[in-house]
């Protein structure tokens, strides 16, 4: 699937939901089941950190194709990384060098992505970028 | 007793919903609401009679001026300072702290000890490490126990000939402690060293009298006592004021001017350069008459009543931990549950139109020393009610219930 498609799928599913409450409960199921950071790359140097929770990030390529983990100390902010990672990961990095979050906004979610939330998620999304220009680097 | 029914009609804002729920605002600490008869000054303020001050000959300018003039007079009654003189506008809180260290740093020398205390916000902690760096003075700092109070024998082995100045908050922002600061000037003075208070939390709840205390300086903020932000004031005995050089240069500080010599103006105008806040330090005298008018004792007793029941209720939900309890506190409560991360319960309790603060407040060093990321703080004023609480006790039992 493409970025796109993943996105449209997240945008289908959060469209069942009738109010915040199933929509944030979604997202911290998602959380949950995060896929989790191995422990070694929760480090210093992988840390993001916003003003109220802390965000890991680690990257791997395979077959062209990049690969996302990732952790939070906030279940909440864990839940929008997993939607995040699940659009990016997998993905070749061109794709994700050109991809945008605007379907964040269609969710019901784009508070989160505010540059003042200070939660390290707008942080988080450069960093993807970021590996993903280091690999479409090697690539070339 | 205080008359909240009536009370809350002053403030407009306490009538809006946020996310579809009636707003219940518990983030007092950081900045309270501002009540109608405040709101109309600000707006009389800008549609009578703006203009510049202390200069003009013409009628705008000198009513602009006697407005802001008889604001600092209300100022000087409400703190009970000796002179009006003493009384320096500011930006707020930060700027009166930044406004004394600088001064010290021309009579600080290698060798000279500075106290803090352990409970101290980042703006009462950054100004004396940078002052340190320039003088060669060192920080000390008192520590505090579990409860969050400072200790006070700890304190006084810190005390010695070296020792110029002692900060310290009256009211700890994070934890709502109330510091015994009648005893930390005393045991100050005795070794001849001055201190500086910060009342940015105490002034919304108590009416300090800097000349009982015998304080030599006294800073806060009007957005925290129902005035606008950017705007304070910094209290300074007159000798001490007279002491420290000026902080900015600029006009209204000056009192002849040429290329070769500029001699400064006498206080409170050596240290307002510039054009000040005019509207905004009209609008603080108004605040200040506001909160008298409902009466400080009043409201104590009321916030205090609000405390113990918001302490009692919440300590009734299993695995809720409340930080600061200490004997001597304000309507500040600051608490985590489990472990659940206080930015998730904030998320959650403000999509149900509650309004809490939730993070380290600005007192990292506090948050270390508990071990925690952070906490969720509820801190009430006295326009909040009962009901309210009850409403935010319900909405937090349901954002626990989502989380865990």
């Amino acid at each position: 699937m493409t970025i796109e498609e993943v996105q449209n799928e997240i945008i289908d599913e959060f469209s069942m939901f009738e109010d915040w409450e199933e929509r944030y409960q979604y997202m911290i199921d998602l959380g949950k089941d995060l896929p989790i950071i191995d422990e070694k790359y929760k480090t210093e140097a992988n840390i993001i950190k916003g003003c109220q929770s802390k965000v890991w990030v680690h990257a791997n390529m395979e077959d062209d194709k990049v690969n996302f983990t990732a952790d939070s100390d906030a279940i909440i902010t864990k839940g929008i990384i997993a939607i995040l990672i699940r659009t990016f990961s997998n993905q070749h990095p061109k794709a994700i060098i050109e991809a945008n979050t605007d379907f964040i906004d269609k969710i019901g979610l784009k508070e989160h992505l505010s540059p003042t939330r200070a939660n390290g998620l707008v942080s988080m999304i450069k960093q993807l970028k970021m590996y993903a220009i280091a690999y479409q680097t090697q690539l070339n | 007793m205080l008359d909240v029914k009536n009370i809350r009609q002053d403030f407009p804002i306490l009538n809006r919903t946020v996310n579809g729920k009636p707003l219940i605002y518990f983030d007092n600490a950081a900045t309270s609401q501002t009540p109608q008869q405040v709101i109309d000054v600000i707006v009389d303020y800008y549609t009578n009679y703006n203009a510049n001050i202390h200069r003009g000959v013409h009628s705008l300018s000198q009513e602009a001026t006697d407005a802001y003039e008889q604001s600092r007079l209300k100022i000087q009654n409400h703190f009970n300072a000796k002179h009006s003189h003493e009384i320096i506008f500011t930006s707020g809180t930060t700027h009166g702290i930044n406004l004394v260290a600088n001064g010290f740093s021309s009579l600080l020398k290698k060798g000279d000890e500075i106290i803090v205390s352990a409970l101290e916000h980042h703006s009462n902690i950054v100004p004396w490490q940078m002052l340190c760096e320039r003088t060669g003075a060192s920080l000390k700092v008192i520590p505090m126990n579990n409860n969050g109070e400072l200790i006070l024998s700890e304190y006084e082995a810190l005390l010695n000939d070296n020792t110029k100045l002692v900060f310290v908050n009256h009211i700890s922002n994070a934890l709502g402690t109330i510091n015994p600061i009648e005893k930390i000037i005393e045991k100050a003075h005795a070794v001849g060293a001055a201190v500086l208070v910060d009342g940015a939390q105490s002034c919304p709840h108590i009416k300090p009298d800097v000349q009982a205390l015998d304080v030599d300086f006294y800073v806060c903020s009007a957005h925290k006592m129902c005035g606008p932000t950017g705007v304070g004031m910094l209290y300074g005995k007159e000798a001490w004021l007279n002491k420290l050089p000026p902080y900015q240069g600029g006009g209204e500080m000056i009192a002849e001017v040429s290329f070769e010599k500029t001699t400064y103006a006498g206080l409170p105008h050596k240290f307002e350069a510039g054009t000040p806040n005019i509207c905004g330090g009209i609008a603080f005298g108004a605040a200040l008459d506001y909160m008298n008018a409902i009466g400080f004792d009043a409201i104590a007793e009321y916030e205090n009543d609000l405390l113990d029941y918001g302490t009692t209720e919440l300590l009734k939900i299993e695995g809720l931990k409340i930080y600061g309890t200490a004997k001597e506190k304000t309507s500040v409560i600051s608490f985590n549950v489990n472990s659940i991360h206080p930015y998730d319960i904030g998320t959650i309790l403000d999509k149900m139109g509650i309004a809490v603060r939730t993070g380290h407040h600005c007192a990292q060093p506090i948050m270390d020393f508990y071990n925690i990321p952070g906490t969720i703080r509820a801190s009430f004023m006295f326009y909040n009610t009962k009901e309210e609480i009850d409403a935010f006790i319900t909405a937090l039992k349901k954002a626990i219930m989502m989380l865990s």
